[in-house]
Parts: structure tokens; C-alpha cells; sequence
């Protein structure tokens, strides 16, 4: 019965009841891009830190866990691996750069990062080889300058470095491709570490410090994962003035993250909250225009449940079918987008902000079967108590 | 119009051996407020209405037929006295119970908003069926008759708002007879009415409730309905101040107009 009546009401007012799934849809849309936007960014400042084969990432102490302060040398890196519970180290150290590209191509900035060829920090390789000597004039590059340049395995690739004054040009062969391993928002080179010392943008005056290779992090692979928290504090008192810290701490502490992740939250959870407004004033100002004809189908002998469920049963129907249009549409609508674009939906996150919509959608129309609960039968007959 | 079946009227007709008294007020008081400010709707109120019996409830407004109408129905409880309807006690029913019992033992016809605006004529009268868990090929074929027998064959698949406002009253006196109530309920059925349509409304309604054996109350203020019913209860100020069970008396108050 209440299905009934839930059904032959949308159909019979299919228009009005298209125009609200239409409007849910949309707020889904911006849902899930808000949501897709906080993947892609986010994914873009984190990817390489959170797909690091290395479970402790080891800073220069009193720096705020700031990558680009972090300075590490390579007598660190040697009194972290004598650690008992580190299995393996490899420096990271953290640059900028641009790839010139031809044909009069915009240049493409990228973050180079030099890693120890073998050792943590080095990505796998999806095609080609890994990086092989420290000193090759090799890179591996990620799947976002493959998206955005075109490159291939086995090409070279020109970077544009200034050191000191001087525009400097290196010539690369792409030896590897690896998946996306966004740093910093960029697309990612990743060079041995001597390479990279020797390519990266300097100034004039750069300190050498004893010709030490100096990195910005020590990625530690750990012999047993769950002993994470005890190999952390052991590094820290056994090595002095560094900090170590899992990869969610790390990627959580780059600057501007968790301000930009918590923007995008802020907005996509104010766009639902003004979905269960919309929902809801919706469904209420339906409600009180069918006070009459519910005060009617109560006085004939329509229970109050009955009534009830079937409002439920539209609430939640309208709602599902707005945000199933909304999602599909999103992702028909993502398809046209340039890789360039950081929107990213992944399965993850569109299922939990799906879900999110499906259950605070109807939350917004239990105002208005509260609504219905209160019709009194008496207004059948112009009365009321 | 055309004939309703022998089968529904063997049936459903007054010959079945059933309680004479379907529907009893007994003392019934209704009252609002405490002290001073009491007011008393309905005031010591009793009257019975027989099977096959249609009763009209009449007086000025404010006269309290509305509220006992309400009370009869069980959509208002009484301050003191006992409603009755087919045996059983209205008054000490929950609230629940009375919403079912509604469903099963009373038809309803108002004065407005009767019919479910988004269900064309036959969904509405099948409406009382699907409630009762009767809507079966044989509660459906009544359905059609009714309608039928209102004149309405042909607009079994219009919408209210398709239809006018004589119509719209008897698709809702189809509704409220399709289920085999006790007892049929009208408030002020024929108010949106023009004379012609009004008359031809509660004739037929009559018509049905005598044949089909229901006990019928009806609540207008236009006395010229009066015509076709069998007894008049006559309010005012919450009490009876009349009862005229001739019908020769009942023809003359039907000819004196509007209340």
C-alpha cells in the first residue's frame, strides 16, 4: 500500500519529482568533483611518499617536517642502517626542474628527485628498467609526465637546469616508467642520486659539505613493518638531531596538505549539508500542501506508518535516483577531462560520497514525515484539535 | 445508469439477519477548556441509526453536527457517553485500532479533498479494497459497477482534476461503499455542489445505502437533502433539539430550504 501510493504519486507528478532528483544530481556532481578535486590534489602532493617502499621516513630534526628544510648526509644515512630493525635506506633528496619539450611545446615543470638506485625510494618500474648506476644519466619517469608529454621508454628527454647563473641543459634517457608518484603537485623525474647532484638547479654559493651527498629525507625499510613505532623512537635515540615519522605523518606534514585537504572537505560537506536543506524543504513544502489529502487517507483508515513509509519510500527513491544521475554523469563528465586536470575519481571515494548522499539525503525529508506523523484525521473534516 | 449485479445486491442486501442497531450515540458529551472557559460541543447527545437507515444530522453552524460526525467516526473521542457502531465500542479503542476499524467499518464521503488527487477514479474507490486487503478480481469487478452505476463508466481512468465536482462526489460515495461498511459517513457532500448535481448526489447515495442495507449519517445544512432521507436528528447549541421520523414532516422541513 504505501508503495503504492509512494509509486503512483511520482508518477502521476513525474515532472516536479524529476526536477528534485535533477537538483540532487547536481549537488552529487559537485560532491563528487570537490571530492575527485580533494583526490587530485591531494594525490598530487602525496602519491610519492605514500607509495614509497619504506615504512619510516627519517627528517632532520626541529625542521617541522619540512622535506625542502630537511637536510640529511650520508653519515646519517650509514648510523640509521646499523639500527637493529631497518632492513634497508635510501636517501631522497628534493629538486625542481623543467622538461623542454619539442615542436614549440610548453616547457614542463617537474619535481626531481634523486634516489639510490635499489634502495628505498627508488620507484618500481612499470615498463623499461630500473635506474642502474649512481652517476648514469638515466631517469625513470611517472606516469603524469607520460600523461602530459607524451614520452616513452627508451627516449631522452631534455632538462632545463639554472645553476648559479647559467641555464643549463642535461640530456636524459627515459629508462623506466613508473605509476603516478605526484610530488609537490608535479609530475615526477626520478634520477640516481649522483645525477641528480649533478643536474639539479643550484645557486652560486651552495654550500658543498665535503663533497658528502647531502639528501632531504632517508627512506627506511624496516625488517618487520609492525615494529614501526619501536624502530622509530630506537632511531631517534640512537641517531642524533633527526626525526622519524611514518609516510601518513610525512605526506600529512607538507605544507599547505592538511589546510587544502580540510578546504575541500569543508566545501564538499557544506554542498551536502545544503543538499539535506534542498531535499528537505522539498519534501516539507509537499507535505504541507497535501495536509488536507493526508488528514483524508488517515480519516478513511490509512494507518500513520503506511503514510509514513510511503514518504520514506519517495524521499529515498528520489534521492537514489538524483545521485545515480549525478554520479554517472560525473563520470561520463570526467572522461573528457585533460590528464592535466587533478580531478581523480577513484572507486573509493565516489562509493563513500555516494554513500554519504544516499544516507543524508533523506535525512534532510525526515523533517517533513515528522510533518506527516502530526496530520491530524479531523482536518478530513475542517477540524482540528 | 445501469443496474448494479443481483449477486452484490443478494449479497449485501437488507434481508441479512445482522443487529438491527448499527450505529448508537449514547450520552455523548464533548467538551473543550475547564471552568469558566468550558465549552461544550456536544451536549448529552443519543440518537441510533438502524440498518438500511440514511440519517441526516442538520442545524445552523456551531449547532455540533460536525463534531459528532467527527465522534462517530472515531476521529474525535468523546468527553463522556459511548459510540457504537456494529457492536463495538468505539470509545475504549486505541488509536490504532480505531484507524483500522475505520478502514473496515466505516465509508467516508467529505465536503472537500476527497479523492487521492494522483489516483485516477477507479484506484480511488479501489483504494478502501486495497486498505481491507480485498482488492481481488471479485473486489474489483464491484469496484467498476459502482462506478458504473454512478454514471461514471466512462471515466474510469481520469484523474480527479479531471473530473467535476458531482463527479468527484460520486467516485468518493463509490469509495466509501465499495468496502461493505457498517456504516457510511457523509460531511456535507453536495456544499460544493450546484442544486441539480447535489440532488442527483444524494439520491443516488440514498439509493445505495438502502438498497446495500448500510446505516448512513449525512451532516448538511442544506435541508432540501432532507428529501431523501428516513430521519432527520436536528441540532443546535451541542443538543438534539429535534428528531422528525415522519415523512411527511421530513418532506416539509426538506421544503423549507437551506438551514
Amino acid at each position: 500500500m504505501a508503495f503504492y501510493l509512494a509509486f503512483k504519486e511520482m508518477w502521476n507528478n513525474r515532472a516536479r519529482f524529476l526536477l528534485i532528483a535533477l537538483i540532487v544530481a547536481l549537488i552529487t556532481t559537485l560532491v563528487l568533483f570537490i571530492a575527485a578535486l580533494a583526490e587530485g590534489l591531494g594525490s598530487g602532493n602525496r602519491e610519492f611518499i605514500q607509495k614509497l617502499d619504506a615504512e619510516l621516513l627519517v627528517y632532520q630534526d626541529n625542521v617541522d617536517l619540512s622535506i625542502a628544510s630537511s637536510r640529511l648526509g650520508r653519515s646519517k644515512l650509514i648510523q640509521i642502517r646499523r639500527v637493529p630493525g631497518v632492513a634497508a635506506v635510501g636517501q631522497i633528496a628534493t629538486s625542481n626542474s623543467t622538461i623542454l619539450l619539442p615542436n614549440d611545446e610548453e616547457p614542463l615543470d617537474v619535481a626531481l628527485l634523486g634516489v639510490e638506485p635499489g634502495a628505498p625510494g627508488e620507484p618500481p618500474v612499470l615498463a623499461g628498467e630500473p635506474l642502474g648506476r649512481s652517476r648514469a644519466n638515466e631517469v625513470i619517469i611517472d606516469q603524469r609526465v607520460v600523461d602530459r608529454t607524451g614520452l616513452q621508454v627508451g627516449e631522452t628527454l631534455t632538462l632545463k637546469s639554472i645553476q648559479g647563473t647559467e641555464e643549463k641543459l642535461f640530456d636524459l634517457l627515459v629508462v623506466g616508467r613508473s605509476d603516478g608518484r605526484g610530488f609537490s603537485l608535479q609530475p615526477t623525474l626520478i634520477v640516481p642520486y649522483l645525477t641528480w647532484d649533478k643536474i639539479r638547479p643550484r645557486g652560486s654559493g651552495e654550500i658543498s659539505n665535503n663533497n658528502e651527498f647531502i639528501s632531504n629525507l632517508v627512506a627506511v625499510k624496516l625488517i618487520d613493518p609492525a615494529t614501526l613505532r619501536q624502530v622509530g623512537e630506537l632511531l631517534e635515540n640512537q641517531v642524533s638531531g633527526v626525526q622519524a615519522v611514518d609516510r601518513k605523518t610525512a605526506y600529512e606534514s607538507t605544507p599547505g596538505y592538511s589546510a587544502q585537504q580540510s578546504t575541500l572537505d569543508t566545501q564538499r560537506y557544506f554542498t551536502l549539508f545544503i543538499g539535506i536543506l534542498v531535499v528537505g524543504g522539498f519534501f516539507q513544502i509537499q507535505t504541507l500542501q497535501k495536509v488536507a489529502q493526508i488528514g483524508m487517507l488517515k480519516a478513511i483508515g490509512t494507518s500513520t506508518a503506511t503514510i509514513a513509509l510511503s514518504a520514506i519510500a519517495q524521499i529515498v527513491a528520489i534521492n537514489a535516483i538524483g545521485v545515480a544521475i549525478g554520479a554517472v554523469g560525473s563520470l561520463l563528465l570526467s572522461l573528457s577531462f585533460p590528464p592535466t586536470l587533478p580531478i581523480v575519481f577513484t572507486g573509493s571515494s565516489v562509493i563513500s560520497a555516494v554513500a554519504l548522499l544516499l544516507i543524508v539525503g533523506p535525512l534532510g525529508g525526515m523533517v517533513s514525515v515528522w510533518l506527516l506523523l502530526r496530520v491530524e484525521p479531523l482536518t478530513a473534516l475542517g477540524l482540528a484539535q | 445508469m445501469a443496474e448494479i449485479s443481483t449477486e452484490m445486491s443478494t449479497e449485501r442486501g437488507t434481508e441479512n439477519k445482522l443487529p438491527e442497531k448499527v450505529l448508537q450515540a449514547i450520552n455523548v458529551v464533548k467538551s473543550y477548556g475547564e471552568g469558566d472557559t468550558k465549552v461544550l460541543a456536544v451536549n448529552e447527545v443519543s440518537f441510533v441509526v438502524e440498518r438500511g437507515e440514511f440519517v441526516a444530522l442538520v442545524g445552523p453552524s456551531g449547532s455540533g453536527k460536525t463534531t459528532m460526525l467527527a465522534m462517530l467516526a472515531g476521529l474525535l473521542s468523546p468527553t463522556e457517553g459511548e459510540i457504537q457502531i456494529a457492536g463495538q465500542n468505539l470509545t475504549t479503542m486505541k488509536e490504532a485500532e480505531k484507524t483500522r476499524f475505520r478502514g473496515r467499518a466505516i465509508g467516508f464521503a467529505f465536503q472537500s479533498n476527497n479523492l487521492v488527487p494522483y489516483l485516477n477514479a477507479l484506484e480511488n474507490v479501489q483504494l478502501m479494497l486495497r486498505l481491507n486487503g480485498k482488492l481481488d478480481k471479485k473486489g474489483k469487478e464491484r469496484a467498476r459497477e459502482l462506478l458504473t452505476r454512478l454514471g461514471l463508466e466512462g471515466r474510469l481512468k481520469n484523474l480527479p482534476g479531471q473530473l467535476s465536482g458531482g463527479q468527484q462526489q460520486r467516485v468518493a460515495i463509490a469509495r466509501a461503499l465499495v468496502h461493505d461498511p457498517e456504516v457510511v459517513l457523509a460531511d456535507e457532500p453536495t456544499a460544493s455542489l450546484d442544486t441539480e448535481r447535489a440532488f442527483q448526489v444524494v439520491a443516488t447515495f440514498a439509493e445505495l445505502i438502502h438498497e446495500q442495507g448500510r446505516a448512513g449519517v449525512m451532516v448538511t445544512h442544506d435541508l432540501r437533502m432532507c428529501r431523501y432521507v428516513d430521519r432527520v436528528v436536528q441540532m443546535s447549541d451541542g443538543r438534539i433539539s429535534r428528531i422528525i421520523s415522519d415523512r411527511a414532516e421530513i418532506d416539509a422541513l426538506a421544503a423549507s430550504g437551506i438551514h
